[in-house]
């Protein structure tokens, strides 16, 4: 569905250039969540936003259904890390969520549809008429999470989406992912930093390693599908592949690369 | 005004639960407010009386002036003041203060958006905004004559300039990623301008109207005294030539009431367009 091969993005030219990402390449099928993890400053953004069509990338191929992204491709939506930002603080929780709806053409009763039932899967029923500045962050999170399933995308990329909100509040949010993931049959990238997120939401998890970033590895997670906080972070298995992970991160498999990292500048 | 703005929606919770002395707060608040005014004016009142002066007639008679001048008849004939002098002077500068509006905020808009088209335009906005507008009066009236074109124009030109600024900067302070987020949903160009651009512009082109809005009361009163032969600052200047300072204070008195009452329709505009911001920055701190 979405296929990246041999990508690579460099900042700047001549002296100054910066060797972002070096080489990623993998693919994300329909219906699963992949996850992307790696460390702070390893170009996870950079990435996402080759993906989502907002900029270009220096190298590599990015298809979407087939075909090229050069940009925004029909089809695809975002949560962005800052909620703040990405909402629009003069439009109520309604509007926000039906706002991209208006240029597909629906009729009203099915545009109210979309609107309510992405609500409702979000737990924001109630709340319709509310402002953003009246909710709380892991709410405004919710907000944007119904806007992009109102949208109906073929695919959902998150840009570490709950990273600025509690601990609570992200479990929660966490689960809400799997279940409209399992609600809406939705494909779903998922960028985090956070090792435990990754693996516990992720039917595959990428690893990234420091810049200029190249992927460690990629690792199916044959965890069962209904997921527990608690259960499932207690299971030797969960456990084993999140130190799996948090080694791959820290000391990436020389075998699997062949350019040390030193030598690449 | 702002403040009380901000006490009454603070005070809001507790209003529900307690309403008997929540509406006591309201009336103590109004009363603090309109009492000031109303021991000054009885001072006047007594001043004047004590020391009568040609120059400064008594309250009283001012208002007893204003009344007859400027209130309708008991069968709602409007008197000749009304209609020669108000209500002309409040077209002039409505229409003066439209025609800025729109002009402005599109201009700025355009401005805010490019940083091409802007540095096409910045000097000749930084020269323009600093001529003092009643400076331009001698060639208004060369240009459009002595009529209310030349009126109407000198407003929209004078208060242009605080919309004009103000639309740019709120333009610029409106974040990247609302512009990203706009990106990934492919929301088109003029969706954007309407939902993005100008609502999130909107607290600081409200600041720049209501700058704008004293200017042009200023605009106004200024070009009616310059070869007009109706409007409020042309009664004012006629009644100080003639000696009748009763009705020289009677207008000095009604230009006081409109700017208050345009002041506060404004107000009550403003708190409707920013409702999804009042006390936004207080509560999320």
């Amino acid at each position: 569905m979405l296929n990246i091969e041999h990508l690579t993005h460099t900042y700047g030219t001549g002296a100054k250039a910066h060797l972002a990402l070096k080489d990623i390449t993998f693919a994300v099928e329909p219906g699963e969540l992949v996850s992307i993890v790696g460390p702070s400053g390893c170009g996870k953004t950079t990435l996402l936003r080759t993906m989502a069509g907002l900029m270009r990338p220096t190298g590599g191929d990015l298809t979407f259904l087939g075909n090229e992204i050069t940009s925004v491709p029909e089809g695809l939506a975002m949560v962005f890390q800052d909620y703040r930002g990405s909402l629009f603080p003069w439009l109520s929780v309604e509007s926000n969520v039906r706002f991209p709806l208006k240029r597909l053409g629906l009729s009203k009763a099915d545009l109210d549809a979309r609107v309510s039932e992405s609500l409702v899967a979000v737990g924001l029923t109630g709340f319709e008429d509310r402002f953003p500045f009246q909710l709380s962050g892991g709410m405004q999170q919710r907000v944007a999470i119904a806007r992009a399933l109102a949208y109906r995308p073929k695919i959902l990329l998150m840009d570490e989406p709950f990273a600025s909100v509690d601990a609570q509040t992200r479990e929660d949010l966490e689960d809400l992912v799997l279940s409209v993931k399992k609600k809406f049959n939705m494909t779903i990238l998922f960028v985090t930093h956070d090792i435990d997120e990754s693996v516990y939401l992720a039917d595959r998890v990428v690893v990234l390693s420091k810049p200029p970033t190249f992927v460690v590895t990629t690792l199916d997670i044959p965890l069962s599908d209904n997921r527990d906080q608690i259960e499932t972070k207690e299971d030797p298995e969960f456990i084993r592949l999140r130190g799996e992970v948090a080694r791959l991160i820290r000391h990436p498999k020389s075998d699997d690369v062949t350019i040390p990292v030193a030598d690449v500048a | 005004m702002a403040l009380t703005a901000s006490i009454s929606t603070a005070n809001r919770p507790r209003a529900s639960r307690e309403p008997q002395s929540a509406r006591r707060q309201w009336w103590s608040r109004f009363a603090l407010r309109w009492i000031v005014l109303a021991v000054l004016l009885a001072l006047w009142q007594l001043a004047t009386m004590a020391f009568p002066s040609p120059f400064f007639p008594q309250p009283i008679r001012i208002f007893e002036r204003a009344a007859l001048l400027w209130l309708p008849g008991p069968n709602g004939v409007l008197t000749p003041s009304m209609l020669n002098d108000v209500l002309p002077s409040m077209g002039r500068v409505l229409l003066g203060f439209a025609i800025s509006v729109v002009l402005a905020i599109s201009l700025g808009v355009a401005i805010g958006l490019s940083r091409k088209f802007a540095d096409y335009v910045d000097p000749i906005i930084q020269f323009l905004r600093a001529v003092p507008p009643p400076a331009l009066i001698p060639i208004f009236l060369v240009l459009f004559g002595t009529g209310d074109e030349m009126r109407v124009l000198l407003i929209a030109f004078g208060t242009a300039w605080p919309i004009l600024l103000n639309t740019i900067d709120g333009v610029r302070s409106i974040e990247e990623l609302k512009y990203e987020t706009a990106t990934v949903f492919r929301i088109s160009f003029v969706s954007r301008l309407k939902r993005i651009v100008l609502p999130g512009a909107a607290p600081k082109i409200l600041a720049g109207v209501r700058t704008s809005l004293s200017l042009g009361l200023i605009l106004m009163v200024i070009s009616e005294m310059v070869a007009a032969s109706s409007g409020i600052g042309f009664s004012i200047v006629q009644a100080q030539r003639g000696f009748g300072f009763p009705d020289m204070w009677a207008g000095i008195v009604l230009l006081g009431i409109i700017g208050f009452l345009l002041n506060t329709l404004l107000t009550v505009i403003e708190r409707r367009i920013l409702a999804w911001q009042r006390s936004s920055g207080r509560e999320t701190a």
